[in-house]
């Protein structure tokens, strides 16, 4: 019983090590005075004020649309080539395997300043653009190992069974293959969207000087200290978060007794 | 038949993508990297930068913090999957997400977040004082930039490990058992060598990061410690010397080859990577 214990406790440790930091910041974002080192009462001002702080709101609205844009383009890219690398032979499948893993493994730091040579050396030019395009390449990577997976777990004879049965290879493909990658699909395109809104390194390098996201934002503001909208802001984002993986996490429990049941 | 055939052609797009993205973005680097900002004729003298003692010093600290953090990362994140599987938790996904979550929190910020914390005057050391403890002096040391490194890169070590723990078959572990080995044997013969795949991703994914991290030395470090990271923003964002940035950077590389010959050399099935 006493190891049970222990083991609990060292979860619990795990866990408090974890969301320290996150019950400060949201701490702060009740907090009236300005400044980071003070407590100065209580006080909800910052969570209305943010909506009125217009360079907050418009770092938000950029690192939403480069999430969603560069989850979308990666999960389609993704998937296409997940599927065709999946019956590729040996060789040219292990080299683009390997290719994948290149922007995974390597350095953020390395991967953005390759990306902003690349965009200045052929005159794309730094900004918006660049962003989108360095965030839909390093999230493809992650939408390929979620689908690659599922794809060796589904038989190539249902798809084949399809075609002899008459489908054309797209109807088949939306009938019968996409319905079996799905949950990877989905995880991969859930993992890009969350690595793109926590990306700050590779955005750093290919932004230029017009474009903030909230990361961005934040780093230009360590020195003069943060604007507690700011606080606020994550705070809330994160509540969301929660809320949703909470409802999620029921919604599969529920469906799992619903199942059983059946059985 | 025709049509099966096409199938690898699905991947062309994503081909040419990963080509303009990905290879020839690596070439700039190499291509500023030798070549002299003066005159862009070719030279070592960018790679040769690394040997000047400031560099040097820079280096050898990142190498060093980084390494440790990634030993301390090891030593919370094994045990913590050992555990998860010995206690057998029904949501041991929701556990996992619960772990992933505070990634939606911004890293910038909850590494802010430890300024707070550790402080001269932060929360760590008030709770120090209501104890009667001394003090501790960690913000704007070597020991704030572990702290923060161990932070945000924990995830990273415990998603991969747990991963294949919670994969090993009870069969296998119960079959060590009846055969005789005790409870450390068994970690140590059985289920140790199951899990190195787990352990070489989860190494990798917290070295790399934490070797050539500029965010983590930038808030925790004051400006007084410079890391390898440091040394290389500074000569893109500050100094505008693209070559001797990228000089630097094919150092680091080096040793990010090493790590992807590692995880190549272990990670046959690619089931690992699958767990991000």
């Amino acid at each position: 019983m006493a190891k049970r214990f222990f083991m609990k406790l060292y979860v619990a440790l795990v866990v408090i090590f974890l969301y320290a930091p996150i019950a400060v910041l949201i701490v702060l974002s009740f907090n009236a005075s300005k400044s980071r080192a003070k407590w100065g009462g209580f006080t909800t001002d910052w969570y209305t004020r943010l909506f009125s702080n217009a360079g907050i709101m418009d770092a938000f609205k950029n690192t939403i649309i480069i999430a969603l844009i560069s989850a979308v383009v990666a999960t389609i890219l993704g998937t296409a080539a997940s599927i065709g690398m999946n019956r590729m032979k040996r060789l040219p499948k292990t080299v683009m395997l390997g290719i994948t893993n290149i922007p995974m493994l390597n350095a953020d730091i390395v991967t953005g300043i390759s990306l902003m040579l690349l965009f200045i050396a052929f005159k794309i030019g730094l900004g918006f653009k660049a962003v989108l395009i360095s965030h839909i390449t390093f999230n493809i990577p992650y939408v390929i190992l979620s689908v690659m997976p599922k794809l060796r777990q589904t038989s190539r004879a249902r798809y084949e069974a399809a075609l002899d049965l008459g489908a054309k290879p797209a109807y088949a493909f939306f009938k019968v293959v996409l319905p079996d990658i799905m949950p990877g699909v989905i995880s991969g395109f859930i993992l890009a969207f969350t690595m793109s809104i926590d990306d700050f390194i590779i955005t750093y390098f290919t932004r230029g000087t017009q474009v903030d996201t909230l990361s961005t934002k934040i780093y230009s503001e360590v020195r003069k200290g943060i604007k507690p909208e700011m606080y606020a802001l994550s705070t809330l984002l994160f509540v969301t978060v929660l809320v949703l993986l909470v409802i999620v996490n029921r919604r599969n429990a529920y469906l799992e007794e619903k199942q059983k049941k059946k059985i | 038949m025709k049509n099966r055939n096409k199938m690898p052609l699905l991947a062309a797009p994503y081909g040419v993508w990963s080509v303009a993205f990905i290879v020839i973005p690596l070439i700039m680097i190499l291509y500023y990297g030798f070549t002299s900002k003066a005159d862009g004729s070719f030279t070592f003298e960018n790679i040769a930068l690394i040997a000047k003692s400031d560099n040097l010093k820079a280096l050898g600290l990142s190498v060093v913090l980084s390494l440790i953090s990634t030993v301390i990362c090891l030593l919370i994140a094994y045990p913590l999957a050992l555990i998860l599987k010995a206690l057998k938790f029904k949501g041991s996904s929701f556990l996992i997400m619960i772990i992933i979550l505070p990634m939606w929190m911004n890293s910038l910020l909850r590494t802010i977040a430890w300024q707070n914390i550790l402080e001269n005057t932060g929360i760590l050391n008030n709770i120090l004082t209501f104890f009667g403890l001394p003090k501790a002096h960690i913000i704007n040391t070597n020991k704030a930039i572990i702290i923060g490194m161990v932070y945000d890169f924990l995830p990273f070590m415990i998603l991969p490990i747990n991963n294949v723990i919670q994969k090993i078959d009870d069969d296998v572990i119960n079959a060590a058992r009846d055969l005789g080995a005790n409870y450390f044997q068994t970690i140590i013969r059985v289920i140790l060598p199951l899990s190195l795949p787990g352990v070489i991703s989860g190494i990798t994914m917290v070295f790399v990061p934490a070797l050539t991290t500029f965010v983590i030395s930038t808030i925790l470090g004051g400006s007084k410690i410079l890391l390898i990271g440091n040394v290389i923003e500074q000569y893109f964002q500050y100094i505008y010397n693209w070559n001797a940035g990228s000089g630097l950077s094919l150092v680091l590389m080096v040793f990010i080859f090493i790590s992807m010959a590692l995880v190549n050399k272990y990670d046959k099935e690619d089931e690992v990577s699958a767990a991000f």
